[in-house]
């Protein structure tokens, strides 16, 4: 069984921001979860980028808003992973 | 199941042990900023059921440090120390420092940090330093200084907490280049004088403390600290990954200030202090000296030194055969400690956890103020699970890595060293001896006088300030109360009127136990009540502590007072002390919760200082 980037991710959001982790799917945001503040955002940011090893840039933090942009934003800068 | 199933788990089934295991190991796997969250959430669940120490931190700061805060409430939750973080506004610590009523101080923290950056704090040398005058420059660095001179003072005018000072930073490129170095009017010397300047600042006042930003910073490598994209953006300076060692640097001075530390560091000896196994590998085959693979031991044994030689007490614990150990210990010409460097000893082939218990009941402290370090997991598993409260130094199987892991390990960090801690392993020395002696008498009076004691009762003075505070951290066994004080609380006591903080020197024929009791007594009508009485463990059972409650006695009644009061405060520790106001003919006036309140007339009853003990009082009282 492989992890894929959601689970990270999701394991990462659970973390955080204090929820279980089986209430969190891509379209979870600030909208839906109490705790996702700016600060909670930051600490997020943070823990991907720990997580992943890899620095979001500016315009890569702003892009994420939702779980479901986190991943893919990282999926993108993570290196093809070949079959 | 997955580690965080299974803590929700142990928590829900009430097992808080278990529950405080799986986190710790949580944190050796995952330590992180997602983890971080995680831990002090379930931690907070714990209170009550496990013991921790409370501390309220404040943070002064000039840049974002909102995400290290998770990082390190789960740290020090894990070295047993409950959190209360207050951080302040951005670069409002001038006004919260010099406002008495400012939210810093209506907060009561125990600790402050003040973390500002070189760029807040001293623009001109740190972006404009190509464009100034040697003039502004000495300008630059004595305002800088002044400064903090200044928020220090007031700080200590206004709280007695405790305060760490960051240093100030250098740029990773200095303006000029490589000019810099070349130049007399450097950018990194000014930086480096403002930082000489902040250390005598410090140095000037009582639990005041600098951290070498710089050298933390060097530590892990200018360019990998710093993330300029999170500075722009959001006024964090350093990246991700690196939070957490800024998070364990502070860690380093909340232990020795919270008293988390370890007293006693007992060590494994095959595969620890040297490669391979001594039973099997004999004198000529073990590895231990200056090239690979011995040179990694050596680096080990270095840095068991440095803890010896600040007062960090050393211990074997091995499998073994004990003359295949002692041979090893006493003749290899690798080894740098030496035999008389180990306080106890215990090689055998019996339980490790055990042999702990003996080790620190040899030693006179709980098993809480031990470290241990073993290269075995299956022991070390078996220690964490049986005990707890034991410091196990987590190691990777590398030899190379072994002296950084114990150096990491902030159990061993000390704030201050008295004279007490540079002579403490020579003290235990001397125990040794006096123990044989003990043996050879049939009655304690016979050894007791045999020991020709001394007494030296004097107030407290700037030289024994730190010894006194430091006593009233770590004292447990032999402490009637176990009120802990800071060295600045223990200059304000003193300073009351009506108020005496006293100490206690011992000496015997085989040496100088040091300073070793404490008192701190206070005039209330016409009684005196013993706010603190207490003796380090070194000393317990030599009657030394009735020649103190003599003196106390005897002073008091030449105030005109009456009686004299002391209260019992019981705690898991200090049963040693329970019945001494009974045994020193004090009756039980008052009971409540907290304890027992003793009384003694001093109208009627004397309290005779023993006779096996010479008792000096040094002038220089406090009328």
């Amino acid at each position: 069984m492989t992890t894929t980037v959601f689970d990270r991710v999701r394991t990462i959001a659970s973390d955080v921001f204090g929820v279980s982790p089986e209430t969190i799917s891509d379209t979870s945001s600030p909208e839906n979860i109490d705790r996702w503040d700016s600060t909670q955002h930051l600490n997020f940011i943070l823990a991907l980028e720990e997580t992943f090893q890899l620095q979001l840039s500016p315009e890569e933090t702003e892009r994420i808003r939702t779980v479901g942009d986190a991943v893919k934003v990282i999926e993108d800068k993570l290196p093809a992973v070949g079959e | 199941m997955q580690p965080r199933e299974e803590i929700d788990h142990l928590i829900a089934s009430g097992d808080a042990a278990g529950a405080s295991r799986c986190l710790a190991e949580l944190w050796r796997q995952e330590r992180g900023s997602a983890v971080a969250s995680f831990l002090t959430s379930r931690y907070e669940k714990l209170r009550g059921a496990r013991h921790f120490t409370p501390h309220r931190l404040a943070m002064l700061r000039s840049f974002t440090l909102e995400p290290v805060v998770p990082l390190l409430r789960a740290a020090a939750f894990v070295n047993g120390i409950d959190l209360t973080v207050h951080l302040g506004d951005f670069n409002t610590y001038p006004q919260e420092i010099l406002d008495a009523t400012s939210s810093l101080y209506s907060f009561t923290p125990d600790t402050v940090i003040l973390a500002v950056q070189t760029r807040d704090v001293a623009p001109e040398l740190w972006e404009g330093y190509a464009y100034l005058e040697p003039d502004q420059v000495s300008a630059s660095i004595a305002r800088v200084i002044s400064s903090f001179q200044s928020w220090v003072k007031a700080f200590r005018q206004h709280s007695q907490a405790n305060l760490i000072v960051h240093s100030l930073e250098r740029p990773a490129t200095p303006s000029l280049g490589v000019l810099d170095a070349q130049s007399q009017a450097s950018q990194s010397v000014a930086i480096q004088q403002i930082n000489d300047g902040l250390r005598t600042v410090c140095r000037e006042h009582h639990g005041v403390y600098l951290l070498d930003y710089g050298s933390l910073i060097a530590r892990y490598g200018f360019s990998d600290w710093h993330d300029e994209k999170k500075w722009l953006t959001a006024r964090m300076p350093i990246s991700a990954g690196h939070l957490i060692y800024l998070a364990h640097e502070w860690l380093r001075f909340l232990v020795p200030l919270t008293g988390r530390t370890a007293k006693a560091l007992v060590v494994d000896l095959d595969n620890t202090l040297w490669g391979g196994v001594i039973g099997e590998d004999g004198m000529n085959g073990i590895r231990l000296g200056q090239e690979y693979p011995g040179a990694a031991y050596q680096a080990l044994q270095r840095a068991l030194l440095d803890l010896y030689r600040k007062g960090i007490l050393l211990a074997v614990c091995s499998k073994n055969n004990l003359e295949d150990a002692m041979e090893a210990l006493e003749k290899h010409p690798g080894m740098l400690l030496k035999l008389g460097h180990f306080a106890a000893m215990r090689i055998n082939w019996g339980d490790k956890v055990q042999n702990l218990r003996e080790i620190a009941a040899e030693l006179n402290i709980g098993t809480d103020a031990l470290a241990f370090l073993d290269d075995n997991p299956v022991e070390r598993a078996q220690v964490r699970s049986a005990l707890p409260e034991v410091t196990v130094i987590e190691l990777s199987g590398d030899p190379t890595t072994y002296a950084d892991a114990v150096r990491d390990s902030p159990v061993f960090e000390r704030l201050t060293m008295s004279q007490e801690d540079r002579q403490r392993t020579t003290f235990y020395a001397a125990e040794q001896e006096r123990s044989r002696a003990e043996q050879s008498f049939t009655s304690k009076e016979d050894f007791f006088c045999s020991l020709e004691q001394e007494a030296e009762v004097a107030a407290v003075t700037p030289a024994t300030l730190a010894r006194i505070s430091q006593l009233t951290q770590k004292t447990n066994q032999f402490n009637l109360t176990t009120r802990r004080y800071s060295e600045q609380q223990i200059t304000e006591i003193a300073s009351r009127p009506g108020w005496q903080v006293v100490s206690l020197r011992g000496r015997d024929r085989y040496g100088d136990h040091g300073l070793v009791g404490v008192a701190i007594t206070h005039a209330d009508g016409d009684s005196c009540e013993i706010d603190t009485f207490l003796l380090s463990c070194r000393v317990i059972g030599r009657t030394v502590e009735t020649a103190l409650l003599s003196h106390l006695a005897e002073t008091a009644r030449a105030q005109g007072l009456k009686a004299m009061r002391g209260w019992f405060l019981p705690t898991r520790k200090n049963a040693p002390a329970k019945n001494f106001y009974a045994q020193h003919g004090f009756t039980l006036e008052s009971r409540n919760g907290d304890g027992d309140l003793w009384v003694l007339d001093l109208q009627k009853a004397r309290i005779a200082c023993p006779e096996w003990v010479k008792l000096r009082i040094l002038a220089g009282e406090k009328d």
